[in-house]
């Protein structure tokens, strides 16, 4: 480790210690949670849907994230009401469908049979955003994978463990080399 | 009441008035500086600094709440979680638009110096001449050579890292070492470069970001988190630089939560005698006097403080004689230039994040280039791999989509232009009596819009951009126009502009108010064009500037 990077740290460790007391959260209020606040079992399925579109492999899944909580907290947060609606009816369509075409319940199904269903989904979104106009509000299926992704991702586990993360990288390197398979770095 | 006496008063901290500071009380004056906002403290107030990703609640996204609650902050950027604290709030600081017009503000001790872009760019004699060329507006009172030995000791101080150049449109400065190009942009600069032979140039961004240590400041970590507050001090702002200086002299006295309502005028002696202000949290008002007082308050408020002074001599306000007290408002009209795709580097990443990104100098109406309009424009940009946010077009959802999203993907770069608007006299601000603050006081109502030469020039933004990239090789180049509301550039300029009339401009060319010499206004409000380069950095030299004229003329004892 070159010292300049070095030196950052222990300054770094010296400002965590010494001067940053209380919360570190800035002062950005969270409005009253809007409208829909979520059942359990809706969070359980947000849960499901969460942990099949980011899936456990060798390090984990959406759901070890916290992924239900994320997406019910940010689709009440940042939603309007509307597209909470359309967003709520997509949920039932996901329980409908994957009962009329698997039988059983999405959450706890098979990952194979959940994993077909979303990516029917994910297929029936693209093609549906396609030929959208200017100000159509987006199919719910893919508000619930790109929040799923920013909530993966943007996590702990996500931003350190399927990326790289570094708080303080200390330099600049504008040619570093990669290797196919290489984690990206978290910006 | 009994005032108290100070031999210089500067109204705002932000980085012309962070400047006066420092600059007055080196030179042996007690300065007393007036911040209308809260105080924020060096690294102590910066209280996401240190935040990990996973700590912002809404990951970057802006909640409903927010959003309804702040009309005019939720239109850009500026509404975020990370620094929401740092930017005036609409309801407590209304304004009326007559026509759009965003303007985002920071009213707290450091201003805008805390949160601003840092990108930093010398004016050259193209820009300073122009006016009296092309018969635009009134001309300039000053010349390149009047103001490059104050960008060398503001440069000096401030720590400003570029490359040096040779540009006749983009004078080279006192630089720290340039922070590099990554590769792909390095492949698209070579590239321009030779597509236009060298009458083009990429080249990586003049920041104030300090590339090596400095003047006691550390260099720059490469986190690109500094509108958090940097807790390196590695960017310049008034609390790292700036202040730091004028507390060592002794000579200061800063007093936030002092919203300035006047300068108080001596119609007798035509001199100010110090100002009024109305204390933020008690409401109560008071008086201070000074020999001489510096307006920083950032462009438009320091013109609102003039419009509500002296009116029993002059309805409109001090500085209104001239009739141009309020006009000539001027912008960065932007978000228009080109995106695309760069092949090849799959083997290569960046490591670090860099706070700056590449700068296109001017090229439009330079040397024998002639267009259909008046004056140019620049370009900033980046190229970067993509993230995790990206769409995988190929994939659905699953194992394959996580392990794909956890390798970067292809290589983009994207550019806005950023082109210079007219001073025109009826892009201009005004009171509006009718509509008052959270203190009773009344606002601004904004009266501005971008016109022909400016239209014409954003088809040139558009077109040039998405050619220079096909002609570096780029692929699927996509010309981009996300629109422009005035005042989104957060550069706001002009409304008491500098001159050698009296009769035709506000400030003389130190400064000056013509009717009250010893009131300075030394921020955006006294320019009398804009240039299509960032301003901050003409701000603080032409502060330091009339700071030292200041101090000889009171010496002089004609202040």
């Amino acid at each position: 480790m070159e010292p300049s990077r070095r030196d950052a740290l222990v300054y770094l460790a010296t400002l965590v210690g010494a001067t940053v007391v209380g919360p570190r959260i800035a002062a950005a209020p969270i409005g009253p949670v809007q409208a829909a606040a979520f059942t359990p079992a809706e969070i359980a399925l947000l849960a499901e849907i969460g942990d099949t579109i980011i899936p456990d492999t060798d390090i984990p899944g959406a759901k070890a994230v916290g992924i239900g909580e994320f997406l019910a907290m940010m689709i009440t947060d940042c939603y309007e009401p509307g597209d909470q609606q359309r967003i709520r009816q997509g949920l039932t369509e996901i329980t409908t469908r994957y009962r009329d075409e698997y039988g059983g319940d999405f959450v706890g199904g098979p990952s194979a049979s959940r994993t077909e269903l979303l990516n029917d989904l994910d297929r029936e979104q693209k093609a549906h955003h396609e030929d959208l106009s200017p100000g159509d509000p987006p199919h719910y299926f893919r508000v619930l994978k790109e929040l799923t992704i920013l909530g993966y991702f943007s996590s702990e586990v996500g931003a350190t463990q399927a990326v790289r993360y570094m708080e303080v990288p200390g330099r600049y390197d504008g040619n570093a080399p990669y290797q196919r398979g290489d984690r990206a770095w978290f910006n | 009441m009994s005032a108290q006496t100070y031999d210089a008063i500067v109204v705002g901290s932000g980085i012309s008035g962070g400047w006066a500071a420092k600059e007055l009380t080196e030179h042996g004056l007690r300065v007393l500086l007036l911040e209308r906002g809260r105080n924020v403290e060096h690294i102590k107030d910066y209280p996401t600094a240190l935040q990990p990703p996973w700590e912002v609640p809404h990951r970057g996204r802006v909640p409903t709440a927010l959003r309804e609650k702040h009309p005019v902050l939720r239109r850009d950027y500026v509404l975020n979680e990370v620094n929401y604290g740092w930017w005036a709030h609409e309801d407590q600081h209304p304004y009326v638009e007559k026509k759009p017009f965003d303007w985002f503000r920071g009213y707290h001790v450091g201003g805008r110096s805390l949160t601003w872009g840092r990108q930093s760019y010398r004016w050259s004699d193209i820009d300073f001449e122009a006016n009296a060329r092309e018969g635009v507006a009134i001309d300039w009172p000053i010349r390149y050579a009047d103001i490059a030995p104050w960008y060398d000791h503001v440069e000096r101080f401030a720590g400003i890292s570029g490359s040096r150049e040779g540009l006749e449109q983009l004078p080279d400065g006192e630089f720290l070492p340039p922070m590099p190009l990554n590769v792909a942009e390095q492949h698209v600069a070579d590239g321009v470069r030779k597509a236009f032979n060298d009458s083009r140039r990429m080249i990586i961004g003049r920041v104030a970001n300090l590339s090596q240590a400095h003047g006691g400041r550390s260099a720059c970590q490469y986190r690109s988190k500094c509108s958090a507050g940097c807790p390196f001090g590695a960017y310049f702002s008034s609390q790292s630089a700036t202040l730091p200086a004028a507390r060592a002299t002794g000579n200061l006295t800063l007093r936030p939560n002092s919203i300035v309502t006047r300068v108080v005028y001596d119609r007798d002696r035509k001199r100010a005698t110090g100002v009024e202000i109305i204390d933020a949290e008690t409401r109560l008002t008071e008086e201070f006097n000074a020999r001489i007082v510096f307006l920083c308050a950032s462009a438009f408020n320091s013109t609102w403080i003039l419009m509500n002074s002296a009116t029993d001599v002059w309805p409109d306000g001090l500085g209104s004689s001239s009739g141009e007290l309020g006009h000539n408002v001027m912008d960065h009209h932007f978000r228009v230039g080109a995106q695309g795709r760069i092949d090849g580097f799959a083997d290569r990443i960046v490591y670090g994040r860099r706070p700056t990104g590449f700068y296109i100098p001017r090229f439009r109406n330079v040397g024998s280039d002639k267009r259909e309009y008046t004056r140019g424009f620049g370009y900033q940009g980046s190229a970067s791999r993509q993230g995790w946010a990206r769409e995988v077009a190929e994939l659905g959802i699953g194992a394959p989509l996580k392990e794909e999203l956890r390798e970067p993907g292809p290589w983009t770069i994207g550019m806005t232009g950023f082109g210079e608007i007219l001073p025109h006299h009826d892009n201009r601000i005004s009171l509006d009596r009718s509509v008052t603050d959270a203190w009773g006081l009344p606002v601004l109502a904004m009266d501005c819009e971008i016109r022909e030469n400016e239209q014409r020039m954003r088809q040139d933004m558009m077109n040039d951009a998405a050619e220079m990239l096909e002609a570096a090789g780029c692929r699927d180049v996509e010309a981009t126009n996300t629109g422009y509301n005035f005042g989104r550039g957060i550069h706001e300029m002009g409304t008491a502009r500098m001159g050698r009339d009296a009769r035709t401009s506000v400030l003389n060319g130190h400064n000056q108010v013509w009717d009250a010499p010893n009131v300075f206004v030394t921020d955006g409000a006294c320019m009398a064009s804009a240039a299509c380069v960032n301003p901050s950095l003409t701000y603080m030299a032409l502060t330091a500037r009339a700071a030292a004229y200041a101090v000889d003329e009171m010496k002089r004892q004609n202040l």
